[in-house]
């Protein structure tokens, strides 16, 4: 809405799909839990299926704008728009959501990885609709953590990371980190989660991989924060987020 | 010349009739068709708070919503708050706290207010401010304002545990 208000965007036939039936469900499977594109923010903060398998999503939310925009915007509305420092579109990398689009070829399921490919730039055609999200359950006693700093509380932020980790036998078994908001698109790390594998999150990886994040990251300069602020702001943030995961996670 | 839809929105407990054109913003509606100017138009991209009303109990920034999607739907504006000499609860926080100047972004604040009354969870004042925080204010410094939700909140939490009925909004 705010695009057609600054007219940004000019349709010449404009659809709305918020009252599609079982659009705004949320279902829990054997493999995940699938949300419908027009479940809006307020739903995925209350979630009672989502604060039992995968609470970062609750707790994210809270980060996601003001009340009055979480009572109207949608999941599906986040991800189309593909904003590079949304907190859903990063959620989705980092969680490996599948994304379910329908139009006139069928239907078809897209990685979140390859799902965003440039600012405000989906795999989403002109006559397409994103359906729903499937969101795969995580290792039983993942530990997850996600943080963010923006300049006033509900602003896009300029940094954020999110994280999901196990741990055995006092060490990384399995390590997820992605960022918002230093790149095109939210993305992983794949080169500091390989560095993390099989270590303890001891002062001294910490500080690599701080380092590493910084060295990994191309964020741009606007007004709000230059590229070298924020490559700083990159590397406290994926620590953070790293620490929450790291205390979170269940020794097994 | 775009084709007009008919809709029905129902306004602070009165039901509208209209032939409006799909592109028509809720905030023109109300202030323009329905001559209902206590909903502010700020910023028009949803960021300053001062269309914010209330769709169907809660709270919607009416610059964002395209007033077709409103069809059928239930709105409350400032006027369905109170009235001069029967101010609803939170209208007589705004004035014994002096939570407000100039009033542009009161119509907002009171909207996103009642939700939080309507919660009607227990908040400190640092959560009160977190709540309000997609309202912006430039004449109060917040200050008043929280003090005014603040004590409203607490008076509400209070008549649930008593089971008397008082207007929230």
């Amino acid at each position: 809405m705010p695009m057609l208000n600054f007219r940004l965007l000019d349709p010449a036939l404009l659809v709305d799909i918020s009252r599609l039936p079982a659009f705004d469900q949320i279902t829990t499977g054997e493999r995940g839990i699938t949300v419908g594109g027009g479940v809006r923010h307020h739903a995925l903060m209350r979630s009672p299926e989502l604060e039992e398998r995968l609470p970062i999503i609750n707790h994210t939310m809270q980060y996601v704008a003001h009340m009055a925009i979480r009572n109207r915007g949608t999941i599906g509305g986040s991800l189309a728009h593909g904003d590079p420092a949304a907190e859903l579109p990063l959620l989705a990398v980092l969680l490996d959501a599948e994304i379910h689009i329908t139009g006139p070829a069928g239907d078809r399921t897209a990685r979140a990885e390859d799902f965003f490919l440039a600012p405000l730039t989906t795999d989403l055609s002109e006559d397409e609709i994103l359906t729903a999200v499937t969101f795969p359950n995580l290792a039983a006693g993942s530990g997850w953590g996600f943080e963010e700093i923006a300049r006033r509380s509900g602003d896009f932020a300029l940094a954020g990371a999110g994280s999901v980790l196990t741990i055995q036998h006092g060490i990384i078994a399995d390590v997820r980190l992605a960022m918002m908001g230093v790149d095109e698109t939210p993305r992983r790390l794949p080169a500091i989660e390989a560095m993390l594998l099989g270590r303890a999150w001891d002062a001294g990886v910490r500080a690599a991989a701080v380092r590493q994040v910084r060295e990994q990251v191309n964020p741009m300069s606007d007004l709000q924060a230059s590229a070298d602020y924020r490559r700083h702001l990159a590397g406290v943030i994926a620590g953070r987020a790293l620490d929450a995961a790291w205390a979170k996670g269940q020794t097994l | 010349m775009i084709r007009k839809r008919p809709i029905t929105i129902t306004v602070n407990g009165s039901t509208y009739a209209r032939d409006i054109e799909p592109r028509r913003l809720l905030t023109d509606f109300l202030r323009e068709d329905l001559g209902l100017t206590g909903t502010h138009v700020g910023c028009e991209h949803g960021v300053c708070g001062a269309c914010t009303v209330l769709l169907d109990g809660v709270s919607a920034r009416a610059c964002l919503c395209l007033s077709v999607q409103a069809d059928g739907r239930d709105i409350t504006t400032v006027e369905g708050m109170g009235e001069i000499g029967a101010l609803s609860l939170l209208q007589e926080k705004f004035r014994k706290h002096h939570a407000l100047q100039c009033g542009f972004c009161t119509p907002g604040m009171l909207a996103t207010a009642h939700e939080i009354l309507m919660d009607a969870a227990p908040l400190t004042d640092t959560e009160i401010r977190e709540a309000l925080s997609g309202n912006l204010c430039r004449c109060t410094g917040y200050e008043h304002i929280v003090h005014a939700v603040s004590e409203a909140l607490k008076e509400r939490l209070g008549s649930i545990a008593t089971g008397s009925a008082l207007n929230a909004g």
